[in-house]
């Protein structure tokens, strides 16, 4: 076991060398930071999670919420954790100083919001989910509800929840049944029944703000007739005091595999008293307004599933130096001391691959976060523009690379504790249990496929992707050593390779052949996912060679020799993968289309 | 009343400590430093008194490289009012950080001085006691309870048998044990706040000090490494290897 989080020199190289994130404080909006401000939150974060999330994370695991008379009984070390980030002003830290917030970058609100679910995935979704709320009322709430929820919630007084899925809607959002009927005092009465509501309840907040998807009597079906709905869990007056008790009530928990310590419940709406609700915006619409936030809260998805896989690499790295077991081959005497089985080569590849994907996956995440960054706060508004778009092309990617990855370091750092990893006694088997939720939930990540192939690629005649192509050219010339110019060459290569399936799938499309082209799409993103780590593993390894040439320690010099090694991993290991993927693509495979249901 | 707080900046108390392989000393190169856990105990203090009522300014110095102001921003952003940095590449050791504490404390003349009871890196519990040997002051070190109560100072000490309340007539030195009370964490508003708060600097020379070092560090060791246990087989057995293995019955 490691206390460490995320390597604190990883995390400055990436934010400093690889992203110029200092940089940033040049903008109008940043204009009162420096680099000292950045550093000071991201220690707070650091030693925060350290002491009051990591505390916790296995007890709260093995001692899950429970069920009693209605209500949540909990650890306390939750609502202490909980607590202590709203205090220190974590919940509003992006928001204007006006709100009580602290203007920071997205990327450095990524960085430190990772030390947190790196340390307790399932605390830390409290205030992850409280911020998701609070900014649907910020951008899409009248004055009247942001004054009378917003603060609350900005303070850490109420937590906000994201009502969506019912039992019989999940990913098929449009069949919702949940109703909204208009009352004469302005309200509407909600009723229905939502299920796997994270935080729908807990015993951390004096109330909880649910966002409630419901379809208002008489509304067109299908998407189109979704609304969004403010449902307190108790009545809040102007001032913003709590009240009574509201109609939605705590129907059971349910019991998961892995972040066990964020509720996941049942709730039922106005099932044994009128349940009040509040029309966010305007009637239908409620669903784009969903997917507007939707860009954040994925990109929350694949950082959570990055440093997921980053602190099982931590675990196993230290456990890999510290163990000792066996010799090597070439060891004849029987007598000489075991090595540590970070001497074995086979356990340096678990580790290299861990290093490769975590590091990787964290350096795609804050390479979204910078491109929300850019897209608020650019001073060229041609700038701003772009980043929006290239955005929108890599938020499938930015969700699901990680989410697949981020599982797959943690079962190789099972793999490196052997016997010890299977058991309950070690911290990585929570890893992966917490680790597997994230390529299911925000949209599956076969859904993500469907949105990367069938939709995003094509946006505004596919401008996005020649933005992409521009953005890795960059890169890809500013490869100066031999090492990083064989790299650049081979990325360069597979990406044409793409292009080319990208424009025979295009036909197919266009051909109206709509399944057809898309019954591969997992591997179109496993292809397009590849590719673009591929491509921040070049960013790093330029930023790296340039950062050894300078170096003047060894320490230094080892850091930026693992980053050029775990380079070189991520190209001779893992892009060559995607050969199959361009096999599979390039021939239009049908072997899953064609499968008939009666044939399994 | 205005409380003067020593903080040093120290290796972080979670960073696995590595020896020079020269045995001259500890190394430092790129290796993540932070405030004393103790100093933080004293800022926190500090930020309780004023909060209070009883303090009406806090003033938070550090001695050392121009890194330091790194923990004396730390602490402004805990809730101290000013700083003031002593720079110097020097090594300081206790007797001198006492001495330009010392001449700190004759500038500023604070009713009490706060400091951790001891830094994690040397480990020597000396610069309380010795400043207020220097300055003339009553001394509470070890404390786990401060209550300032018009001109004197009670403070209750953590010693061998339990606990010891001494009642000190102000200005007095009062050094801070870990039960003292649970620091905050430096909150986003108040990182900024700090950025905008003064922070002077100063030199040993400036404040007349001769920092010159008095004890030379021979050779620095990583403790021996723990050999693994044994099973014993019965009480007899132990006994038997606690006499005349161990030797220590």
């Amino acid at each position: 076991m490691t206390d460490t989080l995320i390597d604190r020199r990883d995390l400055d190289f990436q934010l400093y060398e690889v992203l110029n994130t200092a940089a940033l404080t040049q903008r109008e909006r940043f204009s009162e930071h420096s680099k000292d401000t950045f550093d000071a939150v991201i220690e707070t974060a650091d030693k925060m999670a350290k002491e009051k999330f990591a505390n916790h994370n296995s007890a709260a695991d093995k001692d899950e919420p429970k069920f009693v008379n209605g209500q949540v009984d909990m650890l306390p070390e939750v609502k202490q954790a909980f607590d202590a980030y709203a205090e220190a002003g974590f919940l509003a830290g992006r928001y204007d100083y006006e709100l009580g917030g602290m203007q920071l970058p997205e990327s450095v609100m990524a960085a430190c919001n990772g030390f947190f679910t790196a340390a307790n995935p399932g605390t830390a979704g409290y205030p992850f989910l409280t911020t998701a709320a609070a900014n649907l009322i910020r951008v899409f709430g009248s004055e009247e509800q942001k004054s009378r929820f917003l603060p609350h919630m900005l303070s850490g007084r109420y937590s906000g929840t994201m009502a969506l899925t019912e039992p019989h809607a999940g990913s098929s959002l449009a069949d919702i049944r949940t109703s909204a009927t208009p009352t004469e005092d302005g309200h509407y009465l909600i009723k229905g029944a939502k299920i796997y509501i994270s935080g729908g309840e807990q015993s951390i907040t004096e109330n909880i703000v649910h966002m409630v998807l419901a379809k208002i009597k008489g509304a067109p079906a299908g998407v189109k007739g979704i609304s969004l709905f403010i449902v307190p869990k108790f009545h809040v007056d102007e001032n913003g005091t709590s009240g009574a008790r509201n109609g939605v009530s705590l129907a059971g928990l349910i019991h998961k595999l892995g972040y066990r310590g964020t509720t996941s419940t049942a709730l039922s709406f106005g099932d044994d008293a009128p349940c009040h609700g509040y029309l966010v915006g305007e009637p239908h619409q409620g669903l784009k307004y969903m997917f507007q936030m939707m860009n954040e809260a994925r990109i929350g998805v694949g950082l959570g599933a990055a440093v997921i896989g980053y602190r099982g690499y931590m675990h196993s790295l230290a456990y890999a130096k510290d163990r000792r077991q066996g010799r090597k081959a070439s060891e004849k005497d029987p007598e000489s001391p075991q090595v540590p089985i970070i001497d074995h080569t086979d356990v340096r590849r678990m580790l290299l691959a861990q290093k490769a994907y975590s590091e990787g996956g964290l350096a795609l995440c804050l390479y979204g976060a910078r491109l929300m960054d850019d897209q608020h706060t650019h001073p060229d508004q041609q700038k701003r523009m772009e980043a929006a778009k290239l955005l929108d092309l890599l938020t499938p990617v930015i969700k699901a690379w990680p989410s697949e990855f981020g599982p797959k370091a943690n079962d190789l750092a099972i793999q490196v504790y052997g016997g010890a990893g299977y058991t309950r006694e070690y911290p990585v088997e929570q890893c992966w249990r917490d680790n597997r939720l994230n390529p299911i939930h925000e949209g599956t990540n076969g859904i993500q496929a469907l949105d990367l192939l069938g939709r995003k690629i094509w946006q505004d005649q596919s401008h996005g992707l020649q933005l992409l192509m521009q953005e890795m050219q960059v890169d890809l010339q500013a490869a100066t050593t031999a090492r990083c110019q064989q790299w650049a060459l081979s990325l360069s290569e597979t990406l044409q390779q793409a292009v080319k399936v990208t424009q025979s799938l295009g036909k197919t499309l266009m051909a109206g052949n709509v399944d057809k082209a898309l019954a591969n799409a997992s591997c179109y993103l496993h292809l397009f996912g590849h590719i673009i780590v591929a491509w921040m593993w070049l960013r790093q390894a330029n930023a790296a060679a340039k950062g050894l040439g300078a170096a003047s320690s060894d320490s230094e010099r080892n850091f930026y020799q693992g980053k050029l090694q775990a380079a070189q991993y991520f190209f001779h290991w893992e892009l060559p993968t995607v050969a199959q993927d361009l096999v599979l693509l390039r021939n239009e495979d049908e072997t899953c289309l064609n499968m008939e249901v009666d044939w399994f | 009343m205005k409380v003067l707080v020593a903080v040093k900046r120290v290796i972080d108390y979670n960073v696995k400590v590595r020896v020079k392989p020269d045995n001259s000393g500890v190394d430092l190169a790129n290796v993540k430093m932070a405030m004393n856990p103790f100093c933080e105990i004293a800022v926190e203090e500090a930020v309780r008194l004023k909060e209070k009522g009883v303090a009406t300014e806090i003033v938070v110095v550090s001695i050392g490289p121009k890194a330091c102001q790194e923990q004396i921003r730390t602490a402004l952003a805990l809730g101290a009012d000013r700083g003031i940095h002593i720079e110097t590449d020097a090594e300081v050791q206790s007797l001198e950080a006492a001495k330009l504490l010392k001449a700190v404390v004759d500038k500023e003349e604070p009713k009490l001085v706060i400091l951790g009871k001891q830094s994690i890196d040397t480990d020597n519990n000396q610069t309380g006691q010795m400043l207020a040997a220097l300055a003339g002051m009553g001394q509470g070190t070890f404390a786990s309870e401060v209550v300032v109560d018009g001109d004197k100072v009670n403070v209750t000490r953590e010693v061998d048998g339990g606990l010891m309340t001494v009642a000190l007539n102000l200005p007095a030195v009062v050094t801070t044990d870990l039960r003292l009370n649970e620091p905050r964490y430096a909150s986003l508003p108040n990182i900024m706040k700090a950025k905008k708060k003064p922070l002077d600097t100063t030199t040993p020379a400036d404040l007349g000090v001769d920092v010159a070092v008095r004890l030379t560090t021979l050779k620095v060791e990583a403790p021996a490494t723990r050999q693994a246990g044994i099973k014993v087989a019965d009480v007899a057995e132990l006994v038997d290897k606690l006499k005349n293995e161990a030797k220590v019955i």
